[in-house]
């Protein structure tokens, strides 16, 4: 009998197996650990009560990014700027806690600090054929690269410092295909949506999903970021993309990446780093680019999102009971009717940014679109929030904060900022935002915000007309 | 971590489907730099009429009556009921950490999210996964009788009823190991340390650009 091919996933897996136990549960060794402020204090807290030492050092990298501030004069005054007093304990405490264990962090200050998923990839600091963790759940961002990356709750993050493994159990192979090319406009945000559409989710709950087809093979790095980023809100810890030579030359020349001798071994590992062609996915999914429309997020969960020419669905037309049920609620928190069309919805406030879109496509793509035009007048606030240090310093020497400030748009520090509101900058209740972010769960940019999905192009679109519109038609 | 071998509790019932992290225990309480307290809070947005803040006393503030958890009848539940991928969304484990401090010991579900039902296990909370029918009788179960308990053995797998009913469930055989032992399993990996300092050593002799020291 031959042996059916392996995937990707496989050979990450079997890459890391340091040991295989008899319950069915496998050691994995970590390559790579981030660490944020918000979930890693009660880690260290449990390597001092008991005496513990981290296994390795320079396995780790710290940098603050949920709670810091994103105002210029804010963060001119370092954490002093941080206002809230609760907020400040949480960045000082990772700053004690990298300096008490001795593990690097670019912190407050330093330009290479930013949102962690987008520290990782842009220093080279996640790479091709790792596993990567962070006690996050957006950590699945790095499996863009072909690794095997996912987010761990802090008793995990913990284990990792001090084991340098994980206990874990291999999970399904998933292999989501999208087929053709995509429209203008539609960008890899509409993409990673349309799928959480239609799989839902827990689409992918118990999966490690692979994205392949033509769609991704012709995406950049950064939009494969956008789309593995979002992978957990369809379920699946784990999303990723096969290396192709798109990967190695996003790789190639960042400040951890392997150079010389190393680079050259590198890529030929890493050129093994895709599913054979014979290997054998439990579940296969297809999607045809072409069909994919721009995006928009309607009610209090990823999977309810409709494509911008669509109407609000009507609850009395759903059978089943339950969907039925959560659809009136998410309604009426977000204060919508039944049938009203999406493009109907009227905004307060934009959000551009996050580890899903606050890399400097992102950006060059949303500075297209406000370029020469304003914020409309009902925006009562419009935020862009490059994703670190280094995207920031890049989107000025293009002079993409002009075009921004120029519209109306207020270009700030990077952080996670609105993305889930635990800095200063939030929804008010019953506020609409379009936001490129993952989550549009009930409060989370502010105590009863409103949130909706979109990509940076109809993020854009939507601030300069007050309300969601097709994007394509400002591009054409 | 407390040993968990049989649990007799009420049953509070969470008639929502994805539930999410943010709404177990909202962003605002995740500033906290502590392991405990967070009780209170589980559930804030629904459970309390006002905007809760990580300092505020809770127990002056308006409650959302509707909200079962502020029905006397699900008082000091320790057993939570709940529907499809329970837990969804963020991997923070203030979301069991809430739940446990609240005192839930056993969450029932047709389905529970990956980094979430992991996360309990850590923190002596045991997450069943029950055919979507045995949840739903369970439901119709305990609306129907006030004070509804069941008894969660999980040395025998299995949830005897009120009408001596038996459920019996599955649970990965080193989890259920850890939880009846009350085991660390920080200490046991490290138990393996001579298989991962070899592994590590032939590893990075293979792959020493994984091994780059960042400064």
């Amino acid at each position: 009998m031959v042996m059916a091919g392996k995937t990707l996933y496989d050979k990450l897996w079997e890459s890391h197996l340091v040991k295989e136990r008899d319950d069915g549960t496998a050691l994995i060794y970590i390559d790579r650990q981030l660490l944020h402020e918000v979930t890693s204090p009660q880690a260290f807290e449990g390597l001092r009560l008991t005496g513990r030492k981290p296994w390795r050092i320079n396995a780790n990298l710290a940098t603050p990014d949920h709670n810091v501030p994103t105002t210029k004069k804010e963060r001119e005054m370092g954490i002093e700027g941080i206002v809230d007093p609760v907020s400040k304990i949480q960045v000082v405490t990772l700053d004690e806690n990298c300096k008490e264990f001795g593990l690097a962090e670019f912190a407050m200050g330093d330009q290479r600090q930013g949102v962690v998923h987008v520290v990782g990839p842009e220093q080279g600091a996640t790479l091709p054929g790792m596993t990567v963790v962070c006690g996050d759940s957006h950590t699945s961002t790095h499996g863009a690269l072909g690794a095997l990356a996912h987010g761990i709750g802090t008793s995990e993050v913990e284990h990792v410092l001090v084991t340098q493994c994980l206990i874990q159990r291999k999970m399904k192979n998933m292999l989501i295909r999208v087929n053709g090319r995509l429209q203008k406009g539609v960008t890899a945000k509409d993409v990673v949506l349309a799928i959480i559409g239609r799989i839902g989710t827990a689409g992918g709950t118990g999966y490690a999903v692979e994205f392949g087809g033509q769609v991704i093979e012709e995406m950049s790095l950064e939009g494969r970021m956008t789309v593995c980023n979002m992978a957990i809100e369809a379920g699946a810890r784990a999303g990723m993309v096969a290396v192709d030579q798109t990967t190695i030359d996003y790789v190639k020349g960042r400040a951890f990446a392997p150079s010389g001798d190393h680079w050259e071994k590198a890529v030929a590992v890493w050129q093994t780093l895709h599913s054979d062609d014979d290997a054998v996915f439990d579940k296969v999914i297809e999607f045809q680019g072409e069909e994919i429309q721009p995006q928009v997020s309607w009610g209090t969960s990823p999977e309810m999102v409709l494509a911008i020419d669509d109407c609000v669905p009507d609850p009395a037309k759903e059978v089943d009971a339950t969907r039925r049920g959560s659809i009136e609620r998410a309604l009426e928190y977000m204060g919508l009717t039944a049938g009203q069309r999406i493009q109907d919805i009227q905004l307060d406030q934009v959000f551009i940014g996050s580890c899903t879109n606050g890399r400097i496509e992102d950006l060059r793509a949303a500075a297209d679109v406000v370029k020469g035009r304003k914020v409309a007048d009902t925006i009562k606030q419009a935020i862009v929030v490059p994703g670190s240090g280094l995207v920031k310093e890049q989107a000025e020497a293009e002079g993409l904060d002009k075009i921004f400030v120029e519209a109306g748009l207020q270009w700030r520090e990077p952080g996670c900022s609105m993305c889930l509101a635990m800095n200063a900058d939030k929804l008010g209740q019953g506020e609409h935002s379009a936001s490129t972010s993952n989550r549009n769960f009930e409060g989370r940019q502010g105590f009863g915000g409103r949130t909706h999905l979109v990509s940076p192009v109809m993020a854009a679109a939507a601030a300069v007309s007050g309300r969601f519109v097709d994007v394509r038609e400002l591009l054409a | 971590m407390k040993k968990f071998t049989e649990v007799l509790g009420k049953v509070a019932p969470m008639d929502r489907v994805n539930v999410d992290t943010d709404m177990i225990i909202p962003k605002q309480f995740l500033k906290s730099i502590k392991r405990s307290g967070f009780g209170p809070n589980l559930f804030d947005e629904l459970r309390y009429l006002d905007m809760g803040e990580p300092d505020k006393d809770c127990s002056g503030r308006p409650l959302n009556e509707e909200f079962m958890l502020n029905k006397p009848r699900y008082q000091g539940s320790s057993i939570l009921l709940a529907k499809q991928n329970f837990g969804c969304g963020s991997s923070r484990e203030h979301a069991p950490w809430a739940l446990e401090d609240y005192g839930f010991q056993v969450l029932l579900a047709p389905s529970f999210a990956d980094i979430f039902f992991n996360n309990c296990f850590k923190n002596g909370i045991l997450p069943i996964v029950l055919e979507e029918n045995i949840i739903d009788e369970l439901f119709a179960e305990v609306e129907a009788e006030e004070g509804y308990q069941l008894t969660v053995d999980l040395q025998n797998q299995e949830i005897r009823k009120p009408d001596g009913g038996v459920i019996p469930f599955d649970v990965d055989a080193f989890r259920k190991h850890c939880l009846l032992n009350g085991l660390d399993d920080i200490g046991l990996t490290l138990q393996e340390a001579e298989t991962i300092k070899a592994f590590e050593a032939q590893w990075q002799q293979k792959s020493p650009w994984l091994f780059n020291t960042i400064q």
